[in-house]
């Protein structure tokens, strides 16, 4: 066991924050061409796509490299690396294990290049966490699939090019499964119509995609026909590690020390109520298991062993403290913690009343509580599906 | 970067595992516990023999000069079945030596707890649930060269079985370590509900020793101190954690009612998984924090804290669950997954309940 770094390490590390230093202004100096020029520069640097080969235009990065890079970048709060999240997370690697050389060239170049922007079209308004029994249909037609049916909370619909689809192409099977095939379908396509949906926080990031006789050729197919269910799974299962995230939760949880010792509860200082100390540290203590739960992860990964479920238990450290921490803010805050725009009694700009309205982005965007749960005990500890 | 075991750590693991299969077993560690203080020369001879008493011991003192972190392996693993061997009092008297002991003392008895041959207890507070030097309430009255001690330590790991004893007490405004041989004091059990943890009463009648064996205890040894129980206890609480799951979870696959194994009923298998977020929690944390007693001592106090203060209600609880998920069976005493939870009742105080260290979380944490 060791928490040192290689010289080779610790000179890359430097590298990161050189280069933050030098081309991530404050805030309130960037203009307006500042996110283009930050995006061409990390590709020129070779950190998008940073562990994919080099054959795809990756670097080959090794893990413990990315988790330095996702590091710095965290610690700076610096803007992502690409403007496809979903492309860099799940559909390059997708296309990159299943996809044909066809594919691989016309798609994975512009993913890097942050030229398109990608959204997943899983869930439909029946099916959400049984994503298995989804019913949107692809049929063929020649060269073609004709596609019927409808997506919804599909997130960056509105403003992406691309979408990975699950549809139904076989509805007689015995497994559900089965008969599952996944399309790369372009968002202009004829027939397609998207409506976003406002959240509770005001915001119009998801929207229903439906598709009436939408025609996409076969060669858009991603693996076989049948075969989208494991195609997206292990898409899916390309777990990243959570260093990055953890990184932002410390991160998070510093701003919210700084708003106990700046508050009072009772008239009192909040830093010397006991209740409230109590539940900081108790924050700190799933936010640093989260951080050596990853490190003893990660450390598997490196050593070649499979990951099994386990990141499903960061994930519900994560979900809990996603909901709580907020949560707290806008309780220790009282009146003032209900304020959303500033004015002389908002907190910090109304930043956490605003936030305790968006946990469900991570809480139900990526797999409920519930769903993590069934997956620990079914998985990890043998326990019979429900 | 590596956050994981060597395989020297790896076999050290099997080996213990090996130990506690076939000569500590469940049955064994009933019988010890109810009916000799938790110990057996025997089996104490198989420890030492197989090096675990020497493992953080010098080279030079007849020990294999290892780290906590591997000291960790065998805790675990012996927390794991209940051993109630005195190792981690041994281990403790061990580290207390080497922070507090002259050149002499530790050549003097180093040696003899490395081979076993000396059982040694380490008592630092006496007050049940405080934390602090003002805990310490021994006396000892220093005069010619020679300390008086007048009064008890009621809190004694392992006081039945140990020759020796290093008992805090304050001598003026300082406190030491008095060394002491079990016939220079009266021991009377203590009876706890967890009796694979087994803790007596010393009582200290005009006890004249010379003030060569009254160990200068500075107050940051005596935090060290502290922190190393407290790693040693949560090492502990990972492997019974651990096996209180798998015996509840292995009962859930079997036990059916209405027609199902329970384990299929989300009420059970959701209560499984969060118990297994929790012992997978605590136990990053407690080796980062065993890590840190070696390799970033200024890290240890907050490192250590996070991971007591995290395993002590999560353990707690996780003993009652096991416990509630069995239905009555749990409540009988010939079901082991009983002794779980008693054992997780007595890990809560010890070396500081979760109030203590998640105080101190906050307050390393900047509140
Ligand atoms: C912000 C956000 C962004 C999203 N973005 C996308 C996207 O880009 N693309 C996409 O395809 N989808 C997206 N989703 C959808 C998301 O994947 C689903 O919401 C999620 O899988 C849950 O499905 P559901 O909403 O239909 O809830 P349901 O599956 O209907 O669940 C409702 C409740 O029942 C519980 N439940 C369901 N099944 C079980 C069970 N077996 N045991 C116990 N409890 C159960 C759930 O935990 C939940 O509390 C997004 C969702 C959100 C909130």
């Amino acid at each position: 066991m060791d928490f040192e770094y290689t010289p080779e390490e610790e000179s890359f590390r430097a590298e990161v924050r050189d280069f933050i230093e030098e081309n991530l202004p404050a805030k309130d100096q960037r203009g307006p061409n500042f996110l283009a020029t930050w995006l061409e520069k990390v590709r020129a640097k070779g950190w998008v796509g940073f562990s994919w080969p080099k054959e795809y235009g990756g670097s080959d990065g090794g893990l413990i490299e990315q988790t330095i890079l996702r590091e710095e970048m965290a610690l700076a709060k610096a803007p992502p690396l690409g403007a496809s999240f979903m492309g860099l997370a799940w559909v390059g690697p997708g296309i990159m294990q299943y996809g044909t050389d066809a594919q691989k060239k016309r798609f994975i170049p512009d993913i890097l290049d942050s030229k398109v922007t990608w959204c997943t079209g899983y869930s439909e308004p029946n099916h959400g966490s049984d994503l298995a029994s989804i019913q949107c249909k692809a049929e063929r037609d020649g060269d073609y699939y004709v596609i019927n049916g409808q997506k919804t909370w599909t997130t960056g619909a509105p403003w992406s090019q691309w979408i990975i689809l699950l549809t139904r192409t076989q509805f007689d099977v015995a497994v559900k499964h089965d008969g599952i095939t996944c399309l790369l379908v372009p968002m202009d396509a004829a027939g397609i119509e998207v409506r976003s949906i406002e959240n509770m926080a005001g915001d119009r990031h998801f929207a229903e995609v439906f598709f009436t006789d939408v025609r996409v050729p076969v060669e858009n197919r991603l693996g076989a026909e049948g075969e989208g269910w494991k195609v997206t799974v292990s898409a899916l299962a390309n777990e990243r590690s959570s260093i990055g995230e953890v990184t932002q939760m410390f991160e998070k949880l510093d701003t919210l020390k700084a708003l106990v010792n700046s508050s009072t509860k009772q008239g009192k200082p909040a830093n010397q109520d006991p209740a409230v100390r109590r539940r900081i540290a108790v924050f700190e203590t799933k936010i640093a298991a989260m951080k050596y739960n990853g490190l003893r992860y990660l450390t598997k990964q490196i050593k070649g062993e499979p990951l099994t479920s386990e990141t499903s238990v960061n994930k519900l450290h994560r979900a809990s403290l996603e909901i709580e921490m907020d949560d707290f803010a806008v309780e220790l805050t009282g009146q003032s913690g209900l304020l959303l725009k500033g004015s002389e009694t908002t907190v910090d700009g109304g930043s956490w009343a605003k936030s305790s309205l968006n946990w469900p982005n991570v809480v139900i965007g990526g797999g409920t509580p519930n769903i993590q749960r069934n997956i620990i005990a079914e998985r990890i500890l043998g326990q019979p599906k429900d | 970067m590596n956050f994981g075991f060597t395989e020297e750590q790896e076999l050290l693991r099997d080996q213990v595992r090996r130990f506690m299969r076939e000569a500590c077993t469940m049955q064994k560690v009933r019988v010890l516990a109810k009916e000799q203080h938790g110990f057996d020369a025997e089996l104490w001879k198989q420890v030492a023999d197989l090096g675990w008493l020497g493992l953080i011991t010098p080279e030079q003192y007849g020990g294999s000069g290892l780290k906590w972190i591997d000291l960790t392996v065998v805790l675990e693993e012996t927390g794991r079945g209940l051993s109630p061997l005195p190792i981690a009092s041994q281990i403790l008297s061990t580290a207390a030596i080497l922070k507090t002991g002259s050149a002499s003392h530790k050549s003097d008895w180093l040696p003899a707890m490395a081979d076993g041959s000396a059982i040694c207890s380490l008592a630092l507070y006496d007050d049940p649930n405080w934390i602090h030097p003002d805990a310490i309430q021994l006396e000892g009255i220093e005069a010619d060269g020679q300390v008086v001690l007048n009064g008890a330590k009621p809190f004694v790991a392992d006081a039945m079985c140990a020759d020796y004893f290093l008992l805090a007490c304050k001598v003026g405004d300082a406190t030491h370590l008095a060394a002491l041989h079990k016939d220079q004091v009266k021991i009377t059990p203590q009876v706890p509900m967890d009796l694979t943890k087994p803790m007596g009463r010393v009582v200290l009648d005009n006890v004249t020793v010379d003030a060569e064996f009254v160990l200068p205890l500075a107050r940051a040894d005596l935090a060290f101190l502290t922190d190393c129980g407290a790693v040693a206890v949560t090492a502990e609480m990972v492997g019974a954690a651990e096996q209180t799951l798998a015996i509840t979870s292995d009962y859930a696959k079997e036990r059916r009612q209405f027609g199902k194994p329970i384990g299929q009923y989300q009420g059970v298998k959701h209560r499984l998984a969060d118990i297994y977020v929790d012992v997978e929690s605590f136990k990053s944390l407690l080796y980062y924090a065993a890590w840190t007693v070696d390799d970033a001592p200024d890290e240890l106090p907050r490192a250590v804290s996070l991971a007591k203060g995290y395993a002590s209600d999560a353990f707690a609880r996780i003993g009652i669950d096991g416990v509630g998920l069995h239905g009555a069976i749990g409540f009988t005493a010939e079901y082991d997954i009983q002794l779980y939870l008693k054992r997780s009742k007595w890990a809560r105080p010890m070396f500081g309940d979760s109030d203590y260290h998640l105080d101190r979380v906050a307050t390393l944490g900047g509140l």
